[in-house]
């Protein structure tokens, strides 16, 4: 297998929700190995981008592929097999609420038969350390504060042993100091397993940290695509003023960055 | 028209991707035992608190009618073929509805509003085979076992009022009770309970799965749920009444 492995290939996609456009042919490919970046105001279609990646949302028009196969041409058990390679941590953590810490983490291996208790247990353990949280076991989600719990869907994430891993907003709504630590957990668990990971974000502390290939999304296209410098750097107008905005005042939220408007201009209904 | 055709459509769909999963034997046996007992600890004693009352009020009201006629002596009839043909499995299906079948529209209401069943599919899982088939089940056949206790609990009612009235004896009561009954009557009583049992768990879970991604969407799932659950179970009734009265 040689290092250019081409694991997401997403070409031409087209997606709307009613008379929403939200992508609008967009291309984009990601290779084993790498860590990437998705920025980009809110509502311009980040998640909908990660939904349609691992299966959750159909593309109206366009192809994409995993592991250099189709999804259109598999059905769904080859679908589900690839999925169990892929992980996504979900923005608002999407823990069971009925199921403790441990049962949580212990889903994904008892779903897809593992039978053996101790391993279970062993790797529970394991990945709670990985994000420090050894000792939470027993806890429900609803005792878990904002940041444990995204470290909860994060460590819930990494029991399954994805080869590429979807993060959606892993630091949104935190706090700067539990921002930076999960943006260091990222990139420590990168480095350790070795995954491929998408991160969305507009924390563009988060994204230095974890990211060395940074992709701007606006109007349902990738608009600039390479190393952060040369975002930074970009021809574009609209992608040097949202990271300048957002550098300067990181705080703001980035709906209110600079063309908000204009960006995806079809009918917005609600 | 046009909305209602199109959810009853997808009701429909729903409904088939259920079926063929039992046919694909999907569904685990430990989670099914976990279901049928919660099932049956949350409705019992609101099902069985109403058919007390039902008994109750069933033979204060008939027996001061039949008072009139001088045929007191067949207020045990009355009770035991009312219950047993239409009030045990209508009412217990109503109780059945507002307790269990709103709770899971709303259980799985929720997990629709908070990704935890997007969690599921992005772990190469099916939800509807884990979470809607296991519950249908579960109150497919919890349903007419709640029923058949129900309609004892109100014939025995029944008694107690009969007793403080007319100081009947339970044997003479409960001869008469169990006369008016043919095997018929058990058979529709008990596939009646199956039947609603069946409707108000796809429509219940379908009601979850359908939920909107706001704030207000699960309280609309579990209204729908309750409100189409009482719907259809009164048609059912009507069809499934004539039905057993045919081949009565
Ligand atoms: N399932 C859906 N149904 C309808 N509209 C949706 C759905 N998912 C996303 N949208 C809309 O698509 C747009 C992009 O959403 P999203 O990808 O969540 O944005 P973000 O970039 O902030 O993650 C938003 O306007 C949102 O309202
Ligand atoms: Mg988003």
């Amino acid at each position: 297998m040689s290092e250019s492995k081409i694991l997401v290939e997403v070409k031409d996609l087209h997606k709307s929700f009613g008379p929403l456009k939200v992508m609008d042919g967009l291309d984009f490919t990601l290779s084993q190995g790498e860590n990437v970046a998705i920025l980009g105001q809110s509502g311009t279609g980040k998640s909908v981008l990660l939904k349609v990646i691992i299966g959750l949302l159909d593309p109206d028009e366009g192809e994409v592929a995993l592991w250099g196969r189709p999804i259109a041409e598999l059905d769904e058990v080859e679908l589900n097999s690839l999925r169990r390679k892929m992980g996504m941590v979900f923005q608002s953590g999407a823990l069971f609420d009925s199921m403790t810490v441990y049962e949580n983490l212990a889903f994904p291996l008892v779903e897809t038969g593992v039978t053996d208790e101790e391993a279970i247990s062993a790797v529970v353990r394991e990945r709670l350390e990985w994000v420090n949280l050894a000792g939470a076991e027993d806890k429900y989600p609803s005792e878990l504060s904002g940041g444990m719990r995204k470290r909860v869907a994060l460590a819930r994430t990494l029991a399954a042993d994805p080869e590429l891993i979807l993060y959606d907003e892993p630091t949104t709504g935190l706090d700067p100091l539990t921002s930076r630590k999960i943006s260091s957990m990222i990139h420590d668990i990168d480095e350790r397993v070795k995954s491929t990971s998408i991160v969305v974000t507009h924390d563009l502390a988060c994204a230095r940290k974890v990211a060395d290939r940074w992709c701007y999304l606006s109007g349902g296209k990738i608009l600039a695509d390479g190393t952060p410098d040369e975002l930074f750097e970009s021809d574009n107008q609209e992608v040097r003023g949202f990271l300048r905005d957002i550098s300067v005042n990181p705080t703001t939220d980035s709906q209110a960055g600079p063309g908000a408007s204009g960006t995806i201009s079809s009918g917005k209904g609600s | 028209m046009k909305i209602f055709l199109t959810s009853v459509g997808n009701f429909g769909i729903f409904s088939g991707s259920v079926f063929t999963r039992i046919s694909r034997k999907k569904v685990r046996f430990g989670e099914l035992i976990r279901q049928m007992y919660r099932v049956g600890v949350d409705s019992l004693s609101v099902v069985d608190l109403c058919a007390l009352f039902i008994g109750l009020v069933l033979v204060l009201q008939t027996s001061s009618l039949l008072a009139r006629f001088g045929a007191e002596g067949q207020v045990a009839t009355i009770v035991g073929a009312a219950f047993v043909r239409e009030i045990g499995p209508v009412f217990a299906a109503i109780m059945f509805a507002g307790r269990v079948g709103t709770g899971v529209a709303a259980e799985i209401g929720s997990m629709v509003v908070t990704e935890q069943v997007d969690a599921y599919r992005a772990f190469g899982l099916d939800p509807v085979a884990k979470l809607a088939l296991p519950r249908v089940i579960a109150m497919t056949v919890m349903l007419p076992a709640l029923t058949a206790i129900s309609c004892l609990v109100g014939i025995t009612g029944g008694y107690l009022l009969a007793y403080s009235e007319t100081g009947v004896l339970a044997a003479v009561y409960l001869d008469k009770a169990l006369a008016a009954v043919t095997p018929v009557d058990v058979l529709g009583c008990l596939s009646k309970g199956t039947i609603f049992g069946l409707l108000i768990g796809l429509i219940a879970t379908y009601s979850g799965f359908s939920t909107p991604k706001t704030t207000e969407g699960v309280g609309e799932a579990t209204t729908r749920s309750m409100v189409n659950s009482v719907l259809v179970v009164l048609v059912a009734d009507l069809i499934l009444t004539k039905f057993f009265m045919l081949i009565g």
